[in-house]
């Protein structure tokens, strides 16, 4: 009569332990086998890890911005926690999007990722931009270089 | 459960009912936790496996489990190895009527009643019916009364059926040289005896419409084009002088190669224009030339719809006398490649499948959509990977540029029916055909422009001003023919029976 009690805790305990293990390694390894860790990379050939991008991957290999700037460059804040803010935010709605397939095709950028990429034209080119005040991050007011210079990201457009 | 004696624990030997209530607290939590932890292994196995599955497809693995090769006509067959375009090539049957088209075989005739009157004496007044998809073509011709009312010559195959290894059998029958480095003398002598047979022995020849060997070369799966009307054609275009900013290719074989060899579009277009070119094959202008009924498309003045009413005029020409004005009349068939190519669209380099066969994605493999249809109908796939705008906004200008043209086809025909009616009037009141000559011409000029808009299936978004040229040039023709019916050549007065002795005034016989 003594054991029972202690012992049901126990096996609970070591059961929950093991699931738990065992969640935890699965998850590494799909972690792993999904490529997770090249998302927290800068490097373009994570952002076509599944295909859809291919387009927008192959048009930037041969766009003028090709040699001055990634993905992340254009497409996500300077900032450190920003960046991995908005990495956390289009991760998460691309890897619905993908896994569930109910995404809208042809892809088309988001306001707010449009903000993000407007910020960051006027960054690197603020020597250019002295004097304009293209309203960056301002959705409403924004002029929006790439209105005209889509060109330069991913190449002429058909 | 809580009979437990109260130094049954002896880490707690006085706390009967806590203890055993914090215990089995535990327990339970412990089992949630071993419950959630299962839910959640579940759920990243299942993700695990949706990864899985995307990989697999990234790779797009063709399994070769039928041998293909030059002969293979039965699309099911070619289904086998690419199972994915033969799924949305069979969805070719669907009927779906758009605002000013689609795929539904409504009579248009009875839509347009004018057009009886336009067609008077010829087949098409009898029937006229809106085309069907691709996978009902051959069907189609084989119902239309055009052919079960008429004699036709086995031309009409060229285009309404996977013809080519019949051309080929055929060819060789008739003494073209076996062997695969023959295949286009094959085919081009097989044609010649096919388009001189009547429509129904040549029916007999085939059993499919369009398959996917009238686009691809088995082996490869490159595109091709084989039909030897549209070879030569695009040939007598290349010949010419006309600048062809669409097709870049043909104005670079004019510059380098033109001593060589003929051109070639298997050899010498790109894959993009390739993309139009098959498609060219049959969606085009074309006549039966001569004794032998071959089929002609009339291209070596350039592509224009004066180009080609100039190229009939040299050749003579004439589809059917008009049974009410006695006019020497042309019909026009259905030249969306004519248009296509004087539009915005073709000049930007935009092809015909990646409007008509967008790629789409099933998971992560981007395939052509083999179900070839109007746009309109896929908005977001076909018009949106360019025009980053609404779908209802892209759809209302599109038909936008299809009512206005819709609205100029309609004045065009009250225009060509008048002109029909006064000519037809001053016949009947005894004019000469003299009297009437300068009138028929221009009824000819106008019904071929009208007709070239009609006919063609875009409603004038191929080339939206180009349409609109062609239908103001028309009505203008229309009108001018009214005022060239001379009222004094004119002279027996209805009531009279005394016709011989009408006389005219011999300025007014040019």
């Amino acid at each position: 009569m003594k054991l029972p009690r202690p012992s049901l805790r126990v096996v609970l305990i070591v059961l929950v332990v093991w699931a738990a293990g065992v969640l935890g390694g699965l998850g590494a390894y799909t972690f792993h086998y999904a490529e997770g860790l090249s998302y927290f990379s800068n490097d373009p050939k994570a952002c076509v890890n599944c295909h859809i991008m291919r387009e927008q991957y192959d048009g930037w290999l041969k766009s003028p911005h090709h040699a001055v700037a990634t993905c992340n460059d254009c497409h996500t804040p300077h900032a450190f926690i920003p960046k991995y803010l908005s990495k956390a935010e289009n991760g998460f709605w691309h890897s619905k999007g993908f896994t569930l397939q109910d995404f809208h095709e042809p892809i088309m950028i988001r306001r707010h990722n449009s903000a993000v990429l407007q910020k960051n034209c006027v960054d690197c080119h603020s020597n250019l931009l002295e004097g304009l005040n293209p309203h960056a991050g301002d959705a409403r007011r924004m002029l929006d270089c790439v209105h005209c210079h889509r060109e330069v990201g991913h190449g002429p457009m058909k | 459960m809580t009979t437990t004696p109260p130094d049954a624990d002896p880490r707690s030997p006085d706390a009967v009912s806590p203890s055993g209530r914090k215990t089995r607290r535990l327990i339970w939590m412990l089992a949630g936790l071993f419950a959630l932890t299962v839910v959640a292994t579940f759920a990243v196995l299942l993700l695990y496996q949706n990864i899985v599955t995307r990989k697999a497809e990234a790779t797009q693995h063709v399994f070769r489990v039928v041998e293909l090769d030059d002969n293979t006509v039965d699309p099911e067959l070619w289904g086998k190895n690419y199972p994915r375009q033969y799924d949305s090539y069979k969805r070719t049957v669907d009927i779906v009527r758009t605002k000013h088209g689609g795929s539904e075989a409504f009579q248009k005739l009875d839509e347009f009643p004018v057009w009886r009157r336009i067609f008077a004496g010829y087949a098409f007044a009898v029937d006229y019916r809106e085309e069907r998809g691709h996978a009902y073509m051959l069907q189609d011709q084989l119902e239309t009364e055009r052919v079960t009312h008429f004699q036709q010559p086995g031309s009409c195959i060229h285009c309404h059926a996977s013809v080519i290894p019949a051309y080929m059998k055929a060819g060789i029958a008739a003494g073209a040289p076996r062997g695969e480095d023959h295949r286009e003398e094959q085919i081009r002598k097989g044609f010649e005896v096919m388009c001189a047979m009547p429509f129904s022995e040549a029916a007999k020849e085939v059993s499919h419409p369009v398959s996917c060997i009238d686009c691809h070369a088995a082996d490869t799966m490159d595109l091709r084009v084989s039909r030897p009307a549209f070879l030569e054609g695009i040939r007598a275009l290349a010949r010419s002088a006309e600048p062809t900013p669409h097709l870049p290719s043909i104005e670079r074989w004019r510059k380098e190669e033109k001593p060589g060899r003929d051109y070639d579009p298997n050899l010498d277009a790109s894959r993009q224009e390739m993309r139009s070119l098959v498609c060219a094959q049959c969606h085009v202008e074309y006549y039966f030339r001569g004794e032998n009924k071959l089929v002609t498309y009339p291209w070596s003045k350039g592509l224009k719809v004066e180009q080609i009413e100039a190229y009939y005029d040299e050749v003579g020409h004439v589809d059917w006398t008009h049974a009410e004005t006695g006019a020497k009349v042309l019909k026009a068939q259905h030249p969306e490649f004519e248009l296509w190519s004087q539009g915005i669209h073709a000049r930007s380099g935009v092809s015909c499948a990646d409007c008509h066969m967008p790629y789409v994605r099933e998971g992560a493999i981007k395939v052509s959509s083999h179900h070839v249809r109007s746009p309109l109908l896929n908005v977001a796939q076909s018009c949106q990977s360019c025009h980053r705008v609404p779908e209802k906004e892209i759809l209302a200008r599109a038909e936008a540029i299809q009512d206005r043209t819709a609205d100029l086809l309609r004045r065009g025909e009250e225009a060509v029916v008048s002109l029909i009616v006064r000519l037809a009037d001053a016949k009947a009141k005894g004019a000469d055909d003299a009297a009437l000559a300068k009138s028929r011409e221009l009824q000819r000029k106008a019904q071929w422009r009208l007709d070239f808009v009609s006919a063609e299936n875009s409603t004038g978004f191929h080339a939206p001003q180009e349409a609109a040229r062609i239908l103001a040039e028309a009505i203008d023709y229309a009108r001018q023919g009214e005022l060239a019916i001379d009222a004094r050549a004119i002279t027996i007065p209805e009531k009279s029976d005394d016709r011989a002795g009408a006389g005219r005034p011999p300025s007014e016989l040019k």
